[in-house]
């Protein structure tokens, strides 16, 4: 992350484009240039099985030509390539609508941790994992009384000399019934300030006195789950960095997570509706403009809104790229949840009655899905740090205001 | 890339920061204001911005130009915005100049141009004839006879239109009212006879008139572009306003929240810099959130003008709409932030907050931008 930033010349990423281009061409399946439905999403781990040969095949030619992790380095089964070439890649998976050939906390949060504070052993054995599809990932952050509040968390980790002794409880693990492993925010020193008694460890979901529960939502969905921990026994050499220090770890993986959540509407796996073209269809029009001059005015808002962030987007890459720093990154997971959940009332909104169904017959499927999806955003702005929690960190840490 | 700064461009901006400081802080236009200056800018001022070729900073070299582009100069208008300098920047070097650039003849530009990038001729533009911004709305009539057009009609929010030497005065000469058909252009001498300035005193202390044309004669050569097609011309110049305007509010709501931010860093209420209250650290860090995302639509804008013409429309009405609303909010909370003194002529923020309100009207207000950004948009 914080290794200096290889710079290419132009000249040399328009001839990678163009091979990336060819290569993509020859390699992706043509029934994996198709929209999916969410279970048709691969997220890999040790049970899984492909939605299909052709998905198998596309994920395993993307894997030998180290493109599942394109800028993490090749002893690991990386493409050791730079933030550029990878942007190039993901332009032209999305120029063929070329499917994700796999997805997880794995890939987006644990494996660029582990390359910051893994050890040798953990990199080869967990990272290698990632990329091969051989292990899904969970994270344990919050607890029942630990949300916003993350570093109040309770759940102990007991020195036992050869292991660690691991009691307490994680909630909001996502899919953690069908994850393999789940790395853990916890407690090692329970007389040190908050933040200075918390460690981060790896731990085997199969290991013994781990037990899930599925918690429903609002949306009808239920990925998230309680995780439980009875005196489960962790190795030593399952601690990543220092013991007491796992904080540092947290707050970087939170920065992945958040830079994640800002993008996640630009690269939905799924049909989605926007809302102008659902302007288009679920609207009246006089005269070339949208009649109801309310919801005129709510889409141009809108759309003026996913403008800017679109363009603040690639100003940060490129801020990246030329070694710059600003601000922009610090507020984008807020800006962008914001909107997406703006869009899901904008939609539901042009949809009127029509967008109020739950399942069944009178509905589109992606009607209900619009609706489904709805129900969905409002945990945008909650997961990965309340919006409120973002307006914090701005002001302690961009605008440097005074803590209480 | 677009949307970062070049070593070359920051060096401008820093030294347009350093030269505003020094010769044009907010307590000149307090001075302007406060004797009411007849020409309502520092000429002194004026000559030495031309000197640093702030005048002619999108201009080609063969007219005297420094053709630094369009996103040097935003960062010009950018640092004018923290100072509010009032100054022929904006309706002679940016709007005049792109005139001439876009639709002017050979001979034109060659005589007018150099003399606008040294600073000795200023020029004004006369669209608005109503209290909104409505750019096809033009009843002002040129009418033909005798080798001459007669200019008859009435112009108002003419920026600058008491003390630019050349008026371009928009003009029907064909067409019905609304029409961008049968609009064209004219350069019309301040001092011609049949043009009479009523100079207004605005909220910003800053320079506008109303001008009547009274049967104004021109010979044909004052033409700017092909008759009846000045549309082509006018819309362009106007969104290059937009995108100029837009830096220059990005720059005075900057301004107005860094001083915010440091006042929240240094009153105390209740035995606690105020500062430290979430309710006030939520607002600023929102401020903070739409910073960056006008941060991002100003490059990009600025960009398009040079590079990516197409886009410009689009962008132009997003900046305008988005540093109006900008403007309008860190202002807004500018003053509230600060309370009693907030609310006093004594505290510079109060300029702030009516320059803003003004830059808002010029061009077009945030209704007109999201409406133009609605239709281009197709809906």
């Amino acid at each position: 992350m914080n290794a200096p930033v290889r710079r290419e010349s132009l000249q040399d990423l328009e001839q990678f484009r163009s091979e990336a281009r060819q290569w993509l061409e020859e390699n992706c399946p043509q029934s994996q240039r198709q929209p999916m439905t969410p279970e048709e999403q691969y997220y890999g781990g040790r049970n899984a099985e492909f939605p299909s040969e052709d998905a198998k095949l596309w994920f395993e030619r993307m894997r030998d030509q180290g493109w599942i992790g394109p800028e993490w380095p090749t002893q690991y089964g990386g493409g050791d390539l730079t933030a550029q070439h990878s942007k190039i890649i993901k332009e032209e998976m999305r120029a063929i609508r070329a499917r994700t050939p796999i997805y997880g906390l794995g890939i987006w949060m644990l494996g660029p941790a582990l390359l910051e504070f893994g050890n040798e052993a953990q990199k080869q054995q967990h990272i290698r994992a990632i990329i091969d599809g051989k292990a899904r990932w969970a994270q344990g952050y919050s607890e029942p009384g630990s949300g916003s509040d993350l570093a109040s968390l309770q759940c102990r980790a007991e020195d036992k000399g050869d292991h660690f002794l691991v009691n307490g409880s994680k909630i909001w693990t996502t899919a953690a019934d069908k994850c393999d492993w789940i790395f853990c925010l916890v407690r090692t020193d329970p007389d040190a300030k908050k933040q200075e008694g918390i460690s981060f460890l790896l731990i085997d979901m199969e290991d013994p006195g781990i037990s899930t529960t599925p918690i429903g939502l609002i949306s009808g969905e239920s990925e998230f789950c309680q995780t439980f921990f009875d005196n489960v026994k962790v190795p030593k050499e399952n601690l990543v960095g220092e013991l007491n220090k796992g904080w540092s770890v947290a707050k970087e993986l939170l920065v992945h997570e958040r830079k994640l959540m800002s993008e996640i509407g630009s690269d939905s796996p799924r049909e989605v509706i926007v809302p102008n073209a659902a302007a288009r269809e679920y609207l009246d029009f006089e005269h070339g403009k949208i009649a109801d001059s309310q919801l005129r005015s709510d889409l141009v808002d809108y759309d003026m809104n996913m403008h800017a962030i679109g363009l603040t987007h690639f100003r940060t890459f490129e801020e990246k790229i030329a070694g710059v720093r600003s601000a922009a990154p610090m507020v984008m997971k807020y800006v962008g949840t914001e909107a997406e959940v703006t869009k899901s009332e904008l939609l539901l909104a042009i949809m009127g009655s029509q967008g109020l169904g739950w399942e069944g017959d009178g509905f589109s499927k992606s009607e209900i899905d619009t609706l489904r999806l709805w129900a969905m955003s409002k945990i945008m702005t909650i997961a990965g740090g309340t919006s409120e929690i973002q307006l914090n960190v701005i002001a302690k840490n961009v605008l440097q205001l005074p803590q209480s | 890339m677009a949307l970062v700064l070049t070593e070359e461009q920051r060096l401008l901006r820093d030294s347009a920061h350093d030269f505003l400081a020094d010769n044009a802080p907010v307590e000149s236009l307090r001075k302007l204001r406060d004797e009411r200056n007849a020409l309502g800018y520092d000429p002194e001022v004026w000559q030495n911005m031309a000197e640093l070729g702030w005048a002619s900073i999108i201009l080609p070299e063969q007219y005297g130009g420094l053709d630094f582009g369009f996103t040097g100069l935003g960062l010009i208008m950018e640092e004018t915005g923290r100072t509010l300098l009032a100054s022929p920047i904006f309706a002679s070097a940016v709007v005049g100049a792109s005139t001439l650039l876009l639709g002017g003849s050979d001979e034109q530009k060659e005589t007018m141009l150099p003399a606008i990038a040294s600073g000795k001729l200023t020029l004004a533009l006369a669209l608005e004839e109503t209290h909104h911004h409505r750019p096809t709305h033009i009843a002002t009539t040129a009418t033909y006879s005798d080798g001459k057009y007669l200019i008859s009609g009435q112009k108002t929010l003419v920026l600058d239109g008491h003390s630019a030497d050349k008026i371009i005065v928009v003009a029907r000469t064909s067409g019905d009212e609304k029409s961008t058909e049968g609009i064209s252009l004219f350069l019309v001498d301040r001092s011609a006879s049949g043009v009479s300035v009523q100079r207004t005193t605005m909220v910003d202390s800053r320079n506008a008139a109303n001008i009547t044309l009274d049967a104004v004669s021109v010979n044909s050569d004052a033409l700017v572009g092909e008759l009846n097609e000045g549309w082509q011309i006018l819309d362009p110049v106007l969104d290059r306003g937009r995108v100029a305007l837009a830096a220059e509010m990005m720059g005075l709501s900057l301004e107005a929240f860094d001083r915010t931010i440091a006042y929240l860093k240094q009153r105390e209420q209740f035995g606690a810099l105020i500062g430290s209250f979430q309710a006030l650290q939520h607002r600023a860090a929102q401020m903070q959130a739409d910073i960056e995302l006008c941060r991002s639509v100003i490059l990009q804008a600025l960009f398009s003008v040079d590079e990516a013409p197409e886009q410009l429309p689009l962008l132009a009405s997003l900046a305008k709409a988005k540093l109006n609303e900008l403007s309008k909010l860190t202002t807004n909370e500018a003053v509230q932030m600060h309370g009693g003194i907030g609310v006093t002529d004594e505290l510079e923020i109060g300029f702030f907050l009516k320059r803003g309100r003004v830059a808002m009207q010029i061009f077009g207000d945030t209704g007109f931008h999201k409406n133009r950004y609605a239709t281009l948009c197709g809906y």
